[in-house]
């Protein structure tokens, strides 16, 4: 990577200061970090969509035939497993928020920069302990981990992919308190709270949950290893424990966490969206404790994934009404967006067409939501195909169109080169309609009954599943595209300017990419954030091209 | 492959409408609320395209729009709550009178028993027009009883009971799925629910080769653990006189009043001293791992039939001298 940017410019900067590998793996600067996650993030994100595509095709035919029961349940494991923890928590914040929020703020580097790479190491041997339980045993207890069925049932590598889980939890708690401690301590001078982007208002929101949330769920695995491995009675009801409990730990972190996937996500969207209508965000403080509210109303719902398992009745009620209230800050916030395209000057490049991607996905994720906060409907989809597309409308749909989007808004600055737009724009349509084709089916599927992690199914079933199968495939290509022009651009894409999209922010006002210690000098901050008034649109010149 | 593709479920009992009902509801809100969005994103988007010559015009904000698309969605999700929490009121209410089932649930399989004292494996069959209300537990981890015509699902966990009900509306047969995710055959752990005229049923019940009614074997435990030397049927015994028990308050010795359900009963066999009745002392032997799911849950249910009024069913208090053979109920 280092020596295809190499030959790109002379003048130094954070990518051709140091060459080699010690440079890599003991830098401490956020840029480079960014990167070394944003390769092992892509790593385990084509792991995880490739236990996917088996998974589909698994399902094209009602009977199990592909593969054995056993490693069909081994695949969904895995692919929860390495998506959920490998892929969706680090996705936004350990990529575009370890590389923008010093930036954004007008620092030289996060807090902590060794923590920093320090979260990383943690990453990666929670990785690498994950990769190898999955090679020598794998793991079949759903990501979910469940008692009893983790800790006295399964035959697979539960204490290894559990600690595994519990390292890399680490690397969540690492990034979480260096992002707030930034926050807090390295604005640059002029900048106060009340002008920061949107994005930083979204990261802060995800670090407090990371802060707060991960602990838990680090004690549950441990508890988890524990019961297995020392047969000590937490969760197992033959040795006096409660199985509830574990799910009432479980989904304490597991909860938030969905907000840990989607937080960053809008705060992408938030820039791309004012940059692409050239507008101030409609209703900056609404969009803003917006955030905050979904974080913290978040930590209070966590057992509506729960309304079957055998809780009280007035439990029930009191978390199905709670996330109902968490849903209003999301509204608030599609709200807003829709309402900062009116009067605006609305282009649509690549990464206004992923977040217009986000918004509709998001919209069906969080309605679908409502149906699942109804507790008498919620009994009859629980455990169903419904849930299963809910979640990914939200996590897939939300969190990597909102990922990808940023991608591409961010590129120029983190690589200094411009990727093809016309492939940008393709593959941002594969996407969309992939994902819908693949999603979409599932809701029906779900309505009708058909349970989720199911190897062999009825036969009624089929035709729905054939449509999802066929639109994973599409969605495959839709994934694949921009990995391939990403990597071209790298050393054929045109020279990027030091603010191609003529966008507001302290970003874009140091040159691309940044050098190692970002600015020259500390800016000084006067405006507002979005200022676009005094930012005019460039020509369509080169998002026409 | 095409011949059979339903898009809508099955209705087949009583409360499967009115989930279809709110689940309608918002299908049609969610399709409205999408549909406007989609359009709005296009018209401003198209409207308000980029042009040369064309500035955008910087708005802050309406704190009287965000007010509004604030709370009027949250009063609809207000009338959503109260509309899905009054169906999961109805679901988890049992009407008083219903059939129970005893359902033992293991890795991959379903065991099914009815008050009569049918046996039944994978498979469930029911009268159209009665309630039936089923006592679940699991041998091994958590499983979920799942009937989609019926829109209901329970897990059922080890260590306690949980419970469900139907009234099943259409004869028919119907998926029986395990819903939570429970090892290796999981997707294998399915059977169906036969719903049959009142008089069909009959037949089926009288057809099988039942051996005693439930309560009736949980009497033949009882005698057999010799339950009966301390739970005699008069003030006497070292233990509790069992008769009227179920369904009434129970005074502990730590002073708290609890109500005598399934799930007490059960903890009160497999581990005496969690829930002393006051009075008594913490004398009767722990019978955790001593007795199987099968032989608790007929214990339960020949405990729930020690009714004062009913004279001639199998728990009838004259019948507990030991070494009596248990009788036949009648109905």
């Amino acid at each position: 990577m280092a020596t295809a940017v190499s030959i790109a410019a002379e003048r130094e900067h954070y990518l051709n200061k140091e060459y080699g590998i010690r440079s890599w793996l003991l830098t401490t600067d956020h840029k480079r970090i960014a990167l070394l996650y944003l390769a092992s993030i892509t790593f385990f994100f084509f792991i995880g969509g490739f236990f996917a595509l088996l998974i589909r095709l698994e399902l094209l035919t009602p009977a199990g035939d592909l593969v054995q029961a056993d490693t069909y349940n081994k695949l969904f494991t895995m692919h929860g497993v390495i998506m959920v923890f490998f892929f969706l928590i680090p996705a936004v914040p350990a990529v575009l928020g370890n590389f923008l929020v010093p930036l954004m703020i007008g620092a030289r580097d996060l807090a902590f920069p060794k923590i920093n790479l320090l979260s990383w190491y943690c990453y990666i041997a929670g990785g690498i302990l994950v990769l190898h339980a999955m090679l020598t045993g794998g793991l079949d207890t759903g990501w979910t981990f469940y008692t009893p069925f983790s800790t006295a049932f399964s035959n697979t590598a539960v204490v290894e992919a559990g600690l595994g889980v519990f390292i890399n939890g680490f690397s969540s708690i690492l990034t979480g308190l260096n992002f707030i401690v930034t926050i807090h301590r390295m604005r640059a001078p002029g900048l106060t709270w009340s002008r920061l982007p949107l994005f930083l208002w979204s990261h802060y929101a995800t670090s407090v949950i990371m802060l707060l949330g991960t602990p838990v769920i680090a004690i549950t695995l441990v508890l988890v290893v524990l019961e297995r491995a020392f047969h000590l009675g937490i969760f197992d009801p033959t040795r006096g424990g409660d199985p509830l409990l574990f799910q009432h730990l479980f989904w304490f972190y597991s909860h938030p966490a969905v907000y840990i996937m989607i937080l960053p996500s809008m705060g992408v969207v938030s820039e791309i969206v004012t940059c692409f209508s050239r507008k101030r965000v409609f209703g900056y403080y609404f969009v803003a404790m917006a955030s905050i509210g979904i974080a913290v109303i978040g930590f209070f719902v966590w057992a509506h994934h729960m309304f079957v398992a055998g809780m009280s009745l007035y439990a029930a009620l009191i978390f199905s009404i709670l996330s109902y209230l968490v849903a209003v800050p999301s509204a608030i916030k599609v709200f807003n967006w829709t309402a900062t395209l009116y009067k605006g000057s609305v282009s649509f490049s690549t990464p206004m067409l992923y977040a217009f991607g986000f918004i509709g996905l998001f919209t069906m994720g969080g309605l679908t939501g409502l149906f699942l906060a109804a507790l008498g409907i919620d009994v009859h989809v629980t455990d169903t195909y419904f849930v299963v597309a809910h979640f990914h409308y939200i996590m897939v749909g939300g969190t990597v169109m909102g990922y990808l989007g940023g991608m591409h808004y961010w590129w120029p600055k983190i690589s200094g080169r411009l990727y093809p737009e016309s492939w940008g724009r393709l593959a941002a349509l594969i996407v969309f309609l992939g994902f819908n084709l693949t999603f979409f089916p599932q809701f029906i599927l779900g309505y009708l009954g058909m349970p989720r992690r199911y190897w062999q199914y009825p036969p009624e079933f089929q035709v729905l599943n054939v449509l999802s199968t066929a639109g994973s495939t599409i969605l495959a290509v839709g994934y694949l595209l921009p990995m391939v022009y990403f990597l071209w651009s790298m050393r054929y894409g045109k020279l990027a300017d030091d603010n191609p999209w003529n966008a507001a922010g302290l970003e874009w006002k140091t040159t691309s990419p940044p050098p190692t210690f970002n600015f020259e000098e500390t800016p000084v901050v006067t405006w507002e954030a979005y200022n676009y008034n005094e930012l005019p649109a460039l020509e369509e010149v080169r998002v026409e091209r | 492959m095409f011949d059979n593709f339903p898009l809508w479920p099955v209705r087949a009992s009583t409360t499967a409408g009115s989930v279809d009902a709110l689940y309608i509801f918002l299908v049609l809100l969610s399709a409205f609320m999408s549909v406007a969005i989609f359009i709005m994103i296009t018209i401003f988007a198209l409207r308000y395209r980029r042009r040369a010559g064309r500035e955008a015009e910087q708005i802050d904000g309406s704190n009287v729009l965000e007010f509004t698309w604030s709370i009027v969605p949250l009063a609809i999700f207000m009338v959503i709550f109260v509309w899905g929490a009054r169906i999961f009121f109805l679901e988890r209410t049992p009407p008083r009178g219903a059939a129970e089932i005893y359902v033992v649930a293991k890795q991959w399989m379903w065991k099914l028993q009815h008050e009569e004292g049918q046996r039944e494996i994978n498979e469930l069959h029911v009268p159209v027009g009665r309630d039936v209300r089923m006592i679940m537990t699991s041998q091994d981890v958590i499983h979920s009883f799942y009937v989609p015509a019926f829109r209901i699902k329970q897990d059922v966990i080890p260590g306690r009971y949980t419970t469900a009900w139907f009234r099943a509306t259409r004869p028919g047969t119907y998926h029986l799925f395990c819903a939570e995710y429970c090892g290796t055959q999981h997707s294998g752990m399915i059977g169906q629910v036969v719903v049959m005229e009142p008089a069909q049923y009959q037949a089926w019940l009288t057809g099988g080769a039942a051996s005693g009614s439930m309560a009736a074997n949980g009497q033949s435990m009882f005698l057999q653990l010799g339950c009966n030397t301390c739970h005699r049927f008069d003030t006497q015994g070292r233990g509790p006189d069992l008769v009227g028990l179920f369904g009434n308050k129970v005074q502990l010795e730590d002073g708290r009043t609890i109500a005598a359900d399934e799930n007490y009963i059960r903890e009160s066999i497999l581990n005496p001293s969690a829930k002393l009745v006051s009075g008594f002392k913490p004398i009767m032997p722990v019978f955790q791992g001593l007795v199987s799911e099968e032989q608790l849950t007929a214990l339960v249910a020949y405990v729930k039939s020690l009714t004062p009024q009913a004279s001639g069913a199998a728990g009838s208090p004259s019948l507990i001298s030991p070494g009596k053979q248990p009788q036949e109920p009648k109905e």
